[in-house]
């Protein structure tokens, strides 16, 4: 008995690995990359409005350095979009501290905008590779 | 904002994500988009009143 194997034939002439690293950097990006541009701008428009909601309801922007664990794992999810974390970093945006339950809420609408940008910029890379199928 | 404002808000963008990758066809998409949209906002409801009632 024999079994068959499906071996992902790539769909991109661009490199997964750079549609991943730009879809990273920039929500959406790698859709573009991959000629996606329609889901590249409800991903952009998603992720980013998640984000920017988030700081407008004094989320928190984490940081990596004051040695609390809850910080850090919330540092690494705002670090899923970081392009969207260095900019709410640079403009103080957002708050230091979790004031009442909306800022928590903004809090979580941050990190999950950016655990949301690493699973965009995985389908993007899967295109690319063509471990996804591409309709 | 309310905080059912934010449920909804945050159930709209979470779904559109979702949706766009967890589907490979469009009609899909939209479809798995709208399922995770409605069990976010029933699922959110359904655990309030539990946590309401266990109070009361």
């Amino acid at each position: 008995m024999t079994t068959t194997t499906t071996v992902p034939v790539r769909q991109s002439a661009v490199s997964p690995t750079l549609v991943l690293v730009a879809g990273w950097l920039v929500p959406g990006l790698g859709h573009v990359l991959v000629k996606k541009p329609i889901r590249a701008a409800l991903l952009f428009v998603s992720i980013v409005s998640m984000f920017f909601l988030g700081m407008m309801m004094h989320g928190k922007v984490y940081s990596a350095t004051n040695g609390d664990m809850l910080d850090l794992l919330g540092f690494v999810g705002e670090m899923g979009s970081p392009l969207l974390y260095v900019i709410a970093h640079a403009a103080s945006m957002g708050g230091q501290v979790l004031t009442d339950t909306i800022s928590d809420y903004g809090s979580k609408f941050a990190v999950v905008a950016g655990l949301l940008n690493v699973m965009a910029a995985v389908d993007a890379q899967s295109l690319a590779n063509g471990r996804k199928e591409s309709l | 904002m309310s905080h059912f404002a934010a449920l909804v808000v945050y159930a709209f963008f979470a779904s559109i994500v979702f949706g766009i990758t967890q589907r490979t066809e469009s009609k899909s998409m939209i479809r798995f988009g709208a399922t995770c949209f409605v069990a976010f906002v029933a699922a959110a409801i359904v655990v309030s009143w539990g946590m309401f009632l266990l109070k009361h």
